[in-house]
């Protein structure tokens, strides 16, 4: 499992395999390939044709490392079946809520687990630079990627011109929760322009419900919520060329661009007219917990509140009967775009497998979860519902929920522009400590948004 | 001269002392004092108390209203327990890794700093006092800087990782035992220095070697201490999350319960109305051991500030 003379056949593999994956259609039928020998338990198996190359794995282990805890994980151990079944080797899940601060410790230690779910392509950054044992993908998997997502998606998983991790799931970040059925009582029409949803927030104000509710409280996280709703007001006033700079720090933080963007969500977040609905005024957004700002929806005291396609999970802890779906209880309208100029881009985030070792059974179980497959089985193995992954070759209709679907739909658009979370691209001490900070108390303590900015800017390392 | 001397100090101390002490009794058993610390006991147990009533509130209450409100609108459920010992991952298992890692975590390092206590103690070898200064200064040294480098000691002895023998329990084991011992070993030092010279040199006179004074004399008059401490560890070792975090982790196999505690509440957190009753199912086996040897532990204690 921990071997690592396997190199001169891994490279003969990932040869063979690149070779295999073009011939993938016809069924490819690639013996000597496996850098483990003998038959694989999936040979003559249809939906294991990618994987028989790596021979007979029965007995190996891959270890797995991530963030996603029980209940979360069953879906996954769930969709690992086929690969267990095709290649005979069983995959040892292990998630933790300290992943990101244990990971760095056993990788460190020289103890790290064969593979890992980095939420952050910051994260992964850290690793290769700092650490040197992330293994470089094979070309089974880079050319998986090249198939299956968008060429920007590969970009994240790359450091320094070699890629390392193949993406795994995705979240969209750009929506805007609302009551369907509060909606048509009222005669309320979904927004399609930015204008026409601030003209919506006055007409609601007027009834005496603050149409907007939010929170940012998040433990030592508090603030997130908050550079969400910069990056995606920036990417529509803006556009994503100068949001990609800004990310990358080749304009000042505290660029202009980015000042109109920060007071463009200042003209909702602390507006007293606008917020905070069913929660208090416009400091309670400071200390009412994220996972909970969006319920007076389901109350009837607020009408709307953004957040990411994951909140679905949020809303069956508030009432298990809460219905999702266009015409339920609940359900998200698409961020609308501020002007024609940068039309409607998407913010999203999501996860990359990163492996630590290069043994045929990881790289089959990188193989198999960057594949077309997995994805499917994974939509499959979730009927409740919070998967959502940028593969183009994941099935709509494998998708269970319909915020799941539509995100999925947002995503596949291939005139999407998709721009990754900025605060997760950025340096640790800005993405994940001043940008936080920074927002916080420009919500609890009505710091001006030149003050805020200015603040980051000089916390850049 | 002298022994009169010697006596009318003491006699005129415990004469000054006498007052003193009659008159701490009467302000500590006054009706104030009582109302005070009856007061001050619950104020301190009104949190606890209120996490046990919202451990049995249904989810939707947790979140829309305080634990106080059940007094006017009361209505509770069970199902928080249930899914805590029942749900996906159940706490069971869990239970039972913790009970795995804590008693030879608390036995280990008791052993052998009695042992250890007793050589530093009363038996005479060179560079003993540089020795003890060195275990003593041990407990400067914060757990949290040993961490990576113990855990790459590990790995390159194989004790670490998937392939661990015991499952990886070794590690845990050992990394308790390690940080218990400085302070293990400098307590039982001090009770045992305070046992009278004489008994050991007349158990001497008698023919007793080392191994008997240890086991006949020693070990007795310990008992209270080693009491205290194993209660000491037994709780540290009980509630530890990171030095299982960091030593077991790579196998939830080997995790003991506050590592399950840690993530009851998702991965978004969104169901951290599991956290109260997962709170009360590990508070119960510390309760227990505290309460029912509660009073070696205060016994424990005294015994090094009282003499005769």
């Amino acid at each position: 499992m921990r071997s690592r003379n396997t190199r001169r056949g891994a490279a003969a593999a990932a040869v063979l395999l690149s070779a295999g994956l073009v011939l993938a259609g016809c069924g490819g039928d690639d013996d000597e390939g496996g850098s483990a020998g003998g038959t694989s338990p999936g040979e003559g198996k249809a939906e294991c044709k990618d994987l028989t190359q790596f021979g007979d794995l029965s007995g190996k282990e891959v270890s797995l490392y991530t963030s996603i805890v029980a209940p979360e994980d069953k879906p996954y151990k769930d969709s690992f079946k086929l690969f267990e079944d095709c290649t005979g080797a069983s995959v040892a899940y292990e998630g933790s809520k300290e992943f990101e601060a244990q990971l760095v410790v056993r990788v460190k230690s020289g103890n790290p687990p064969d593979v890992a779910f980095i939420p952050q392509p910051g994260l992964l950054q850290t690793l290769v630079k700092d650490t040197g044992k992330v293994v470089e993908a094979p070309q089974s998997v880079s050319d998986n990627v090249d198939e299956f997502y968008g060429e920007d998606w590969k970009k994240y998983g790359t450091v320094d011109g070699t890629f390392y991790a193949p993406p795994l799931t995705a979240n969209v970040k750009s929506f805007v929760w609302y009551s369907p059925k509060m909606f048509q009582e009222n005669g309320w029409d979904i927004p399609t322009t930015w204008d026409d949803m601030l003209a919506l927030s006055d007409k609601i104000a007027a009834t005496g419900i603050k149409p907007w509710c939010a929170g940012i409280e998040s433990g030592e996280a508090t603030g997130w919520p908050a550079t969400d709703w910069l990056e995606d007001v920036l990417l529509r006033t803006a556009g994503a060329d100068v949001y990609d700079q800004w990310v990358a720090h080749e304009i000042p933080f505290n660029d202009p661009a980015v000042v109109e963007g920060l007071d463009t969500v200042g003209n909702i977040l602390k507006n007293d007219k606008y917020v905070n609905g069913g929660i208090g005024d416009v400091k309670s957004i400071a200390t009412e917990p994220f996972q909970e700002a969006g319920y007076p929806i389901a109350d009837g005291e607020c009408a709307m509140h953004r957040q990411a396609s994951f909140y679905a999970a949020n809303w069956k802890e508030k009432d298990p009967n809460l219905e999702i779906g266009e015409d339920k209880d609940v359900f998200a309208f698409y961020l609308p775009p501020i002007g024609e100029e940068f039309g409607n881009p998407v913010l999203g985030g999501g996860e990359f497998v990163a492996a630590f070792s290069d043994a045929p059974e990881v790289q089959a179980f990188q193989t198999y979860i960057s594949g077309g497959e997995w994805v499917n089985e994974k939509g499959k193995a979730t009927p409740n519902g919070g998967f959502v992954s940028a593969n183009k070759n994941l099935d709509i209709a494998n998708v269970a929920s319909p915020i799941d679907k539509l995100s999925t739909e947002i995503l596949q658009d291939p005139d999407a522009t998709f721009r990754f979370d900025g605060s997760d691209l950025m340096p640790g001490a800005v993405g994940a400590g001043s940008f936080w900070k920074e927002m916080t108390a420009w919500i609890a303590e009505d710091q001006s948004t030149q003050d805020t900015l200015d603040n980051i800017e000089s916390s850049w390392p | 001269m002298t022994t009169t001397g010697a006596q009318e100090i003491s006699v005129q101390e415990a004469y000054e002392q006498e007052p003193v002490a009659s008159s701490a009794r009467r302000a500590l058993s006054s009706p104030w004092a009582s109302l005070a610390a009856i007061v001050i006991a619950v104020l301190w147990t009104i949190p606890t108390i209120g996490l046990f009533i919202t451990s049995f509130r249904p989810a939707a209450d947790i979140a829309d209203s305080g634990w106080w409100t059940v007094f006017t609108n009361p209505s509770f459920t069970l199902d928080n327990y249930d899914e805590v010992l029942n749900g996906d991952t159940a706490l069971s298992t869990y239970f039972v890794n913790s009970i795995v890692i804590t008693i030879p975590s608390v036995l280990i390092p008791v052993s052998i700093a009695v042992m250890a206590a007793y050589a530093f103690a009363w038996m005479k070898f060179p560079g003993r006092d540089l020795i003890f200064v060195g275990v003593f200064a041990l407990q400067i040294v914060p757990i949290q800087v040993t961490m990576i480098p113990l855990l790459s000691l590990y790995v390159d002895r194989g004790l670490a990782g998937g392939d661990a023998p015991g499952g990886g329990f070794y590690t845990v084991w050992l990394s308790h035992s390690m940080f218990a011992l400085p302070l293990a070993i400098y307590l039982m030092h001090n009770f045992m220095r305070q046992v009278p010279g004489e008994l050991v040199e007349s158990a001497r006179v008698d023919g007793a070697g080392h191994v008997q004074i240890f086991s006949r004399i020693m070990l007795p008059l310990m008992v209270p201490a080693i009491a205290a401490f194993a209660i000491f560890q037994f709780l540290w070792v009980w509630n530890d999350l990171l030095v299982a975090l960091v030593f077991a982790g790579g196998n939830p196999d080997v995790s003991p319960l506050t590592v399950r505690l840690a993530e009851l509440s998702g991965t978004r957190g969104q169901a951290w109305y599991l956290l109260s009753a997962g709170a009360f199912v590990s508070l119960v086996v510390p309760l227990i051991v505290f309460l029912s040897l509660q009073r070696y532990f205060v016994r424990g204690l005294l015994a090094g500030s009282v003499k005769g």
